[in-house]
């Protein structure tokens, strides 16, 4: 806790990253290399999907890192609306996007795991039809956090909409799986879920983490850029 | 129906996604980072 | 609690003196309800097929219609920096606020529905369902609109960023109320839907006034 108040001054933030991302990209990189190896020459074809299970060792972090963006959202509006900590906003300006790129990415690998596997390029499976929807949260998020002049309207605008948001994510979720259960045509589809046995376990979390990295180095880059653009904004106003 | 494009297509989709927003990102610090500087407001060390 | 009924009393005194908002909003829903035969074709299976989705949804798009003007309107005359300092909560005067928008547009559209409802060919049970589904489907979207509407409170194109906000989290209600007509008509019946929904806009009940309240504080500032 006293890390995240020592880090929450922008300043002292900015300074912390600065030290911090070009040693984070080289392992970034690092570990992006080492995954695509993994997923891409060392592991396997699955005995049931083929080559084709190599797209999961993408779909399935972006997914789980749209899910966690979209978290940190939350908690940055929450630290926002409550503690008032004045990078919080601007972090969350910053991820928003990044979020928003890895549900697009998701949404795209999950077409075209799609189409091999069932012969069309959009299934409305339950966890990629949640994933649009929080592609859609994520849209509003940017949008509403700009749609003001006075940014700081913005950003508490934004807090607001993505802690109501993160609240009902369970509920979208609970409400289209049980949608999709209804509507099972008799050929179950399912997108993902190949049983997970360690040859293809080891690619899927290095490309996790590798992704995990990647998502960092956005978001503390993204970050900087808004603490410089907030200074600039204010210089132009007291000019 | 051979399975390569769309693995190929995949990659490539996340190479343009993640890369993409990676080099808009660090273009936008730089220029952001220029007006700064012509503003004169050079960033404390 | 006479805060709340009065600014209850003064929003619908205010529609009943131009009743022609609340007419449009109506009148919106039965055209885009007829569109889409238009759109599709008038094969009769086929529609009393997807009645229950489209006019679940017409119903929502017309919910959204009046919404940016639910707090606009008391924002730019001076009126809203009169309710952040009354001595009540402001949590309710948007639920007041809320409920007379669901008043005005949601209790209208459930009696409205079920007659376009015969025109795709809806079983009574279906009508029945629909009905009812949209009355306890209703207050949540209007609760839902109205979080949307005070964010966007004199923002750049509200109108439309209002809907983007509003239609994502309306998705559960959307689910549950159509799936409760479609659940009529293959004979199951729709109390679970209709319980969740029940659940959803007390949940929502729960939570948007304080969420509302909020971003009207944040407006106001």
């Amino acid at each position: 806790m006293a890390t995240l108040h020592f880090l929450a001054n922008p300043a002292r933030f900015r300074r912390f990253s600065q030290r911090v991302l070009p040693g984070l990209s080289a392992v970034t990189a690092l570990a992006l290399a080492a995954g695509l190896y993994l997923a891409l020459v060392e592991s396997p074809p699955d005995y049931q999907q083929g080559e084709t299970v190599r797209i999961m060792f993408v779909h399935v972090p972006s997914a789980w890192l749209a899910m966690a963006g979209y978290g940190l959202l939350a908690a940055l509006g929450a630290s926002l609306l409550v503690w008032r900590h004045p990078l919080a906003a601007l972090m969350a300006r910053g991820t928003a996007p990044v979020g928003a790129v890895f549900a697009a990415v998701c949404l795209l690998t999950g077409s075209l795991w799609g189409r091999p596997m069932w012969g069309t390029y959009w299934v409305w499976d339950a966890r990629l039809t949640s994933m649009l929807l929080l592609f859609f949260l994520y849209l509003g998020h940017i949008a509403l956090s700009r749609a003001y002049d006075d940014p700081e309207r913005g950003d508490r605008a934004a807090a607001i909409l993505a802690l109501v948001g993160a609240i009902n994510l369970p509920v979208i979720k609970f409400s289209v799986d049980w949608w999709n259960t209804l509507h099972q045509p008799a050929s179950v589809m399912k997108l993902g879920g190949p049983s997970i046995h360690p040859a293809i376990l080891t690619p899927l979390m290095v490309m996790a983490a590798a992704l995990l990295l990647l998502f960092v180095v956005l978001v503390l880059l993204r970050t900087e850029t808004e603490i410089d653009r907030r200074r600039l904004e204010a210089a132009e106003l007291a000019a | 129906m051979s399975h390569a494009p769309f693995i190929i297509g995949s990659y490539a989709v996340a190479l343009l996604g993640f890369g993409g927003l990676l080099v808009a990102s660090l273009l936008a610090r730089r220029r952001v980072r220029r007006e700064l500087g012509e503003r004169g407001l050079e960033r404390r060390r | 609690m006479t805060g709340f009924g009065a600014l209850l009393a003064r929003d619908l005194r205010l529609v009943w003196r131009r009743p022609g908002d609340m007419m449009v909003v109506l009148a919106f829903f039965v055209v885009a309800t007829v569109l889409f035969p238009l759109g599709i074709g008038p094969e009769t299976n086929l529609l009393a097929r997807i009645a229950a989705g489209i006019l679940w949804c017409a119903a929502l798009f017309a919910s959204l219609l009046s919404l940016d003007r639910l707090f606009a309107a008391d924002y730019e005359d001076g009126a809203l920096d009169l309710l952040l300092l009354a001595p009540w909560p402001l949590e309710l005067a948007a639920l007041a606020k809320c409920l007379a928008h669901w008043i005005v547009t949601g209790l209208p559209l459930a009696v409205l529905a079920p007659l376009m409802g015969v025109v795709f060919g809806l079983s009574g049970e279906g009508l029945g369902a629909l009905c009812l589904t949209l009355l306890v489907g209703t207050p949540t979207l209007s609760l839902v609109g109205g979080l949307a509407a005070a964010l966007t409170l004199g923002a750049r194109r509200g109108g439309a960023l209002l809907a983007l906000l509003a239609l994502p989290l309306c998705v559960p209600t959307l689910i549950f109320g159509a799936g409760a007509v479609e659940a009529v008509a293959t004979g199951e019946g729709f109390v679970t839907h209709l319980a969740i929904l029940a659940a959803l806009a007390l949940m929502a009940l729960a939570t948007l006034p304080w969420a509302i309240a909020a971003a009207l504080r944040q407006a106001g500032e």
